[in-house]
């Protein structure tokens, strides 16, 4: 199938959800909306000629510059990328599905960005959801059991946030 | 130094030393450490432990699989604030004497992830008191061995007499030289550092 069947393909299905497709990049991607995650995901999974049966991985990317001067040049605003990389072991294809979210719900720091979590359809995104919940801080609405995986349950703060500050003290041992 | 006059009035075979001494020597020559790697530099404490560098040699060969039968901590690998916790809890759970080494940089100091690292305990001295340092990334077999001849040195010094009722202060151990060994080759540079060490 060419790409620009499959796009016919995915806008006819699903619209507006699909915001952007990128088919001349070396990791062929497309960019869909929050809600319609789920359904996408389950029907680049189950579709006949598709197939996409593996879930690599899940990332979140932070595009943020701490530093005012940068930021002002840089060509994005701020916010989060969460990047899904899918297989399929029989077509042997790959597949990059990515969802744009802000940096804070509403806008209000501290209130983590939602997108549905995709456990259901790839049980293997159950740890890639904690993984990217307890590093980056979003969201995952509708996992089964989304707590932080990596670092300690006590532990305050989204690491690999651009603006997470490490923590001076962390149960009597000095952190900086 | 003058002969102790007990010297040489006995048969052969016959060996005068103080408690203290042999209290010493028979600590030294079995110090037993913990199977206990937590990164890189264990695959390192485990070449030190197999045959080719045979940590054995030092009676240091018996690594124990708890921390109730060991004397020893080699700390080998990065500490995360995770694992600090238990570092501690295996230190405490050590029966007296215990000693610490640190090995490798991560250890020593926090290492490559001492700026940007926000999960690396900037140094395992935060969390238990060490007794050598063994800096490295990770440190060779040899170093290693090092710091254990410096820990058998520190057992070494360990002072149980008591003169005029206050106890002696432990000596602490002196390096026997100063770890700078001279080129072969002279002034010319080393290139095949490979041929040095054998």
């Amino acid at each position: 199938m060419s790409g620009k069947q499959f796009i016919e393909r995915l806008e006819k299905r699903f619209g507006d959800l699909v915001a952007r497709v990128e088919l001349e990049a070396i990791d062929p991607w497309i960019e869909v909306e929050p809600g319609g995650v789920v359904e996408l995901c389950r029907y680049l999974r189950d579709a006949e000629d598709l197939r996409f049966n593996y879930c690599n991985s899940i990332c979140v990317v932070d595009y943020f510059e701490p530093d005012a001067k940068k930021a002002a040049k840089t060509a994005w605003s701020p916010h989060l990328e969460v990047v899904y990389h899918l297989s399929s072991i029989q077509y042997k294809t790959t597949l990059v599905v990515k969802v744009m979210l802000p940096r804070w719900k509403d806008g209000v720091p501290g209130q983590l960005p939602e997108v549905p979590s995709v456990s259901g359809i790839w049980s293997t995104a159950d740890w890639h959801e904690r993984e990217a919940y307890d590093l980056s801080g979003v969201w995952f609405t509708g996992h089964p059991n989304l707590q932080r995986i990596l670092c300690p349950e006590d532990w305050v703060g989204y690491p690999l946030r651009k603006d997470y500050e490490m923590p001076l003290e962390y149960h009597g041992i000095r952190g900086r | 130094m003058t002969k102790p006059w007990i010297e040489g009035r006995f048969e052969e075979n016959v060996v005068f030393t103080t408690l203290e001494q042999a209290i010493n020597w028979a600590q030294q020559s079995s110090i037993w450490p913990m199977t206990f790697g937590l990164a890189c530099c264990a695959i390192e404490m485990m070449a030190a432990g197999a045959s080719r560098y045979d940590l054995d040699r030092f009676g240091a060969g018996a690594f124990r699989a708890t921390p109730r039968q060991a004397d020893l901590m080699i700390v080998a690998g990065t500490v995360t604030y995770k694992m600090a916790s238990r570092v501690r809890r295996l230190y405490n759970m050590m029966p007296d004497p215990k000693y610490v080494i640190a090995m490798g940089a991560c250890t020593v100091g926090g290492g490559p992830y001492f700026k940007y690292g926000y999960h690396v305990v900037k140094g395992v001295d935060l969390v238990v008191p060490v007794d050598v340092y063994v800096p490295g990334c990770p440190p060779r077999p040899e170093a290693l061995l090092e710091g254990l001849m410096r820990i058998q040195d520190k057992i070494k010094g360990k002072r149980i007499n008591k003169r005029n009722g206050v106890r002696v202060e432990d000596e602490l151990p002196i390096p026997h030289h100063s770890g700078w060994v001279d080129a072969p080759g002279g002034d010319a540079p080393l290139t095949d550092h490979q041929k040095i060490t054998g």
